[in-house]
């Protein structure tokens, strides 16, 4: 595998298809138009500044996304965001399935995906990021690794404690829609 | 295995991180037990629902434009000297006006031979049975083609990295025959077609590059008297992480 530096001028071929994709997350994890179009400018001009030491043949992929993730947690929202954030014991523990015998399959149909839409963005940012890295861009669990600068192992118990987060949200969407004779 | 034992499992089965021969044995579990698969359906579906309702967002073309221009702006310039730049320049525009038609007829020809690779592609994934030979070992792979083809070439080793090799299956461009092999990164699945050069030499005014032909993100290269084209629907950075192997077996 070449470890050789990229060209500066290649910088834009590879970072401009992940254009899109990096908005949608920054979106995600900003929730505000404004401040989404901010951090992926400002991920961009970080990434052409250390493009240099970027090396070929590594995930390119994950170093944009790392680098996208690193500077929301270090703004203004993501301050605001992890600070209020509960202490999380979840690298002590090991993983725990979830319960599969729920009723939020019920989101699962389109036409309810504003609700799921509205619960993942209620998770925490930790139990977002995670989620939508492997569900929506289908990252492996060592490109998450990668990305998060975390271990595989906590990978895989905050994907787990991520996803019974989103269930137990859906699970209390549906019990305020009954109650409300929806 | 109990049941029980697999409970652990089912978030990376779903997430496609077993082992293969994890996967195989859990696969067996799943044939007889309701349970599991009760609960790997669901996670199937949830998978899928979070996948469609995270594609969200998208950016405004403005926005597109203003960054593009902002990284153009702020690329360095490797043409430093005016002097150079106004020497480059000149000899440019003697020379572009001489090549210009020639250049066009090798633009034609290459979209054209771009479009039958998409198109051998696309037809390969479509068909019921892609590969002639299934199997993820290279050394499986590489021996198959012995006889079938007039070269032979290498397959880059796959351990430490995210792709997986399907298969291979021998094919046609210009009635020129050369292998063509499937890898797969996630759910997406990519064609790498070799031929041998001299084979194509004359018909293919290809140069080495990357490039998008109906969405599809593609590179080509030449190296060691082989064409190298790698297709598919990945990323631009798979596609390029998965030619990078290969440059490195080729070697």
């Amino acid at each position: 595998m070449s470890n050789a530096s990229p060209q500066s001028d290649s910088f834009e071929e590879l970072a401009m298809p992940l254009f899109d994709q990096l908005y949608n997350f920054a979106r995600w994890l900003t929730q505000n138009g404004d401040d989404a179009e901010d951090l992926v400018q400002e991920t961009y001009v970080k990434a052409l500044k250390g493009f240099s030491s970027f090396r070929l043949g590594t995930n390119f992929r994950a170093w944009m996304y790392r680098i996208l993730r690193n500077t929301f947690l270090t703004s203004r929202t993501g301050l605001k965001e992890t600070a209020t954030l509960p202490i999380d014991p979840e690298e002590s523990q090991s993983v725990v399935p979830a319960d599969r015998d729920t009723p939020e399959s019920i989101f699962m149909d389109r036409s309810n995906q504003g609700w799921l839409q509205h619960a993942i963005e209620e998770l925490p940012v930790h139990y977002r990021e995670i989620l939508l890295l492997c569900d929506m861009e289908e990252m492996s669990y060592q490109e998450i690794s990668e990305t998060l600068c975390i271990p595989m192992g906590t990978v895989m118990s905050r994907l787990s404690r991520a996803r019974k987060a989103l269930r137990s949200r859906l699970g209390t969407q549906l019990q305020k829609r009954v109650n409300h004779g929806l | 295995m109990a049941c029980e034992s697999w409970k652990a499992d089912l978030d990376a089965y779903v997430d496609g991180e077993l082992t293969e021969n994890k996967r195989h044995d859990f696969e067996t579990h799943l044939r007889t037990c309701l349970s599991c698969a009760g609960a790997i359906l669901f996670r199937v579906q949830m998978k899928r629902a979070i996948q469609i309702a995270g594609k969200r967002y998208t950016p405004g073309a403005e926005f597109r434009r203003r960054l593009q221009r902002d990284i153009r702006a702020k690329q360095p310039h490797r043409l430093r000297s005016r002097w150079t730049l106004a020497a480059v320049v000149l000899a440019t525009s003697i020379v572009a006006g001489v090549t210009s038609v020639h250049l066009e007829r090798v633009r034609l020809h290459s979209d054209s031979v771009y479009g039958e690779i998409a198109d051998l592609h696309v037809s390969t994934l479509a068909s019921s049975s892609p590969v002639d030979v299934i199997s993820s070992d290279r050394h499986t792979v590489k021996p198959w083609f012995q006889g079938k083809i007039p070269f032979t070439f290498n397959l880059p080793e796959l351990e430490t990295s995210e792709f997986s090799l399907v298969g291979g299956r021998v094919t046609y461009l210009d009635q020129t025959p050369g292998a063509q092999l499937i890898y797969q990164i996630r759910k997406h699945r990519i064609s790498v077609f070799v031929f041998a050069e001299d084979s194509l030499a004359g018909k293919l005014p290809l140069h080495s590059g990357t490039g998008r032909t109906r969405s599809f993100n593609s590179e080509t290269w030449s190296q060691a008297g082989l064409r190298y084209f790698v297709i598919g629907d990945a990323s631009a950075s798979d596609i390029r992480s998965l030619s990078g192997l290969l440059k490195t077996a080729g070697v």
